[in-house]
């Protein structure tokens, strides 16, 4: 009695599935999908080598000074990094007073303390990055109707985070002849950059970076815009996962504890069983 | 306990004496999982999976529990409090990266314990009870999981919420009501967050209690075995400690190798990056997927996409998910054939595998997006799941010749039992 039921349910669900595949055949067979312009000229970011990539992988803190540097002269004008603190510079290479200098040069929001009005004073090392803008409005209004995101998370928010940014960064370009042939309607609007790393292909964003030297680097790294690009990458990569470091550091250890383990726990075993194995 | 030559624990330290009189806990752990304990000899690697389990649970609760102690379940702050625990609190990051990648061991652990019971017959009489509460502990690991992963109210959290609850709105008539009343909303917000961090605080408790149920059921009949034929004298068995405890010992260290690697080394390559954009009502993901574990189910839920008769696709949809796993329950009943271990199954073993296929091929469907040809393949698997376990399965049991079974596990073992020779079956 169970198994003709089964039977019966199971003809239900099966019949039910042919009917929508049947359907979705037929669809699929008299309105095939139309291309899109996304779906043929999106590409997947660029290589990207990063002293941080693979399991030995650890930051190069020059660079990822360098990539801060970019990040304050460049990026912080418009992108907010709110989960990062001034003394997390410290992971950086930064000692005690170059911190609360560059704390110092930010200005936060703060309260003066005799009257409770909000004002402004220089930033300590245990504030976060300020935002640029009061909130979304004012963003969208000063960046062509787009909010600039915060990039705390950027290269962990975006599938293979750091050659993304850098991709994009590196990316702007005229739009491709033949796109505009077979995608006429896909013309980039006013106002909007082709990028073809973004991934409805126009963003907002004008190209921040434009011309060599236009931050100039400390440590005499020539600051073209691919060395810029590849240091704000970086950057970004320590403030997403500033535990990176730590992370592999304790990975080896454990793992080697861990074969070291098993071996011995595999020798017990064997041990154990030597009677019970055939004779 | 389950067999007359189990060992019986004799405590000879006075102390162990005067707790066993009072109150005989390191009895029953010594008739649980010590010496007290008689397992089948013949286990084979895939009986590790049980125990690894169990580890896999206490993992989530023990880092659950400390993570717990860090994170605040308020939609204005809960973004930011799991990155507080990722950046601020010692070791914090670990936690977290244990605590999501141990749910994604665990969910691997469990699917190879579930397929092996599959193989083996483990659903099978004596076992069904066990196999019964083995579907519940399921069923409440997922929904766990699902609640657990909308805590961090990333951008795939609160989606999620919102596809997973809406399904609850193709209930006819009190669908939409219902929907609402679950979430404390008309969307997914702050009294939806709010209870489902309850609820996964809550649900591994459930479920530690029910793996207690499934243990003490499979502790009635014993184990099953790689040849299914039962337990018949004393040479078919050997006491769990030390041979199993050793068995499973340095089978733990294999995992707990691959999950560290998979934890320091590639913590988010099983997440979606969508997560760490923050919740935004307003703003729907391109691709909306759940965790690589609900995948197989959703590609079903997704494979209905016409109305059937007066059924609305989504409500068809909504139906097969949770038959999907549902029918689990009926296993026992749907295969009719004595014969246990696919190993002497022939015809059943050739299904077998291939339904091992279409789970993987359902799984990768789940995780692409909604278009041809991925509706279309899922389509297909789907049929064929549904067929598997509803159409072939009895059929096959019917209608199979099964091989020649050893006489025993002594004898599947060593080649020779001597109480076969005797004609003497124990």
């Amino acid at each position: 009695m169970i198994r003709i039921l089964s039977i019966l349910v199971g003809l239900f669900f099966t019949v039910a599935l042919g009917w929508s595949f049947a359907n979705g055949a037929y669809t699929a067979i008299t309105e095939p999908a139309p291309a899109t312009a996304e779906h043929e000229f999106h590409k997947h970011p660029k290589e990207l080598d990063l002293a941080s990539n693979g399991p030995f992988g650890k930051f190069d803190k020059q660079q990822l000074q360098r990539g801060f540097q970019v990040y304050k002269e460049v990026c912080s004008a418009c992108h907010s990094l709110r989960l990062v603190a001034f003394r997390d510079l410290k992971a950086l290479g930064y000692n005690d007073d170059e911190v609360k200098a560059i704390a110092a040069g930010f200005t936060v929001p703060g309260l003066d303390p005799n009257t409770g009005e909000a004002n402004t004073r220089p930033g300590l090392p245990t504030d976060y990055f300020p935002k640029p803008f009061a909130n979304d409005i004012a963003a969208r209004a000063a960046n062509n109707n787009a909010v600039p995101p915060d990039l705390s998370l950027m290269t962990k928010a975006r599938h293979d985070g750091s050659a993304y940014v850098y991709s994009l960064l590196t990316g702007y370009q005229n739009q491709p002849a033949e796109l505009l042939k077979h995608f006429p309607d896909a013309k980039t609007p006013t106002g909007l950059h082709y990028n073809p790393y973004f991934a409805n292909l126009n963003l907002a964003m004008a190209p921040p970076l434009t011309g060599e030297g236009q931050v100039s680097y400390g440590d005499g790294t020539k600051a073209t815009v691919d060395q810029m690009a590849k240091d704000v990458a970086a950057f970004l990569t320590w403030t997403a996962e500033p535990k990176l470091d730590k992370r592999k550091q304790t990975g080896w250890p454990v793992l080697i504890f861990l074969v070291f383990a098993t071996v011995l726990g595999y020798l017990a075993y064997l041990n154990v069983w030597a009677d019970k194995k055939k004779a | 306990m389950s067999f007359p030559w189990a060992n019986e624990y004799k405590p000879s330290h006075p102390l162990m004496q005067w707790i066993d009189e009072k109150l005989p806990l390191p009895r029953l752990v010594y008739n649980a999982v010590g010496a007290g304990y008689p397992v089948p000899r013949n286990l084979n690697y895939w009986w590790n999976f049980g125990v690894l389990a169990g580890f896999c649970l206490l993992l989530q609760i023990v880092t659950g529990v400390i993570l717990a102690m860090h994170y605040a379940p308020n939609a204005l702050v809960a973004f930011d409090s799991t990155e507080h625990i990722m950046r601020d609190v010692n070791w914090g990051w670990m936690l977290r990266y244990a605590h999501a990648n141990g749910a994604s061991a665990f969910f691997v652990v469990i699917y190879i314990h579930i397929f092996r019971g599959f193989f083996y017959g483990s659903y099978k009489a004596p076992r069904e009870m066990v196999w019964l509460l083995g579907v519940v502990i399921f069923l409440l690991m997922m929904a766990t999981a699902f609640m657990g992963y909308v805590l961090p109210w990333g951008q795939m959290s609160f989606w999620g919420a919102k596809v997973i609850t809406g399904l609850f709105g193709a209930i006819p008539l009190v669908g939409e009501p219902l929907q609402q009343w679950l979430l404390g909303g008309f969307a997914p917000d702050n009294a939806a967050l709010n209870r489902f961090f309850s609820l996964h605080f809550l649900l591994p408790f459930v479920i530690a209690g029910v793996v207690i149920l499934h243990i003490w059921a499979l502790h009635i009949p014993g184990s099953s075995n790689p040849t299914g034929v039962e337990v018949k004298s004393e040479s078919d068995t050997v006491p769990f400690f030390p041979y199993f405890v050793a068995k499973d010992g340095w089978g733990l260290g294999v995992f707990l190798f691959l999950y560290c690697a998979m934890l320091f080394f590639a913590p988010n390559a099983l997440g979606h990056p969508d997560n760490y954009i923050p919740a935004n009502p307003m703003s729907t993901p391109a691709h909306i997927v759940p965790e690589w574990y609900f995948w197989p189910f959703y590609a079903i839920l997704r494979a209905f996409t016409s109305d059937f008769f007066f059924i609305p696709a989504k409500l068809m949809g909504v139906l097969a998910m949770f038959s999907a796993i549902l029918v689990w329950f009926f296993l026992p009943w749907l295969d009719r054939s004595p014969v246990r271990s696919g190993h002497f199954r022939p015809t059943f073993r050739k299904f077998f595998w291939l339904l091992v296929i279409d789970a993987l091929i359902l799984g990768y469907c789940g995780g692409a997006p909604a278009a041809e040809p991925f509706v279309m393949i899922s389509q297909i698997a789907a049929i064929y799941y549904f067929a598997h376990f509803l159409i072939i399965l009895p059929i096959v049991s019917s209608i199979e010749r099964p091989d020649p079974l050893p006489f025993s596990i002594t004898e599947a073992v060593l080649g020779k039992d001597d109480k076969a020779a005797l004609g003497n079956p124990a």
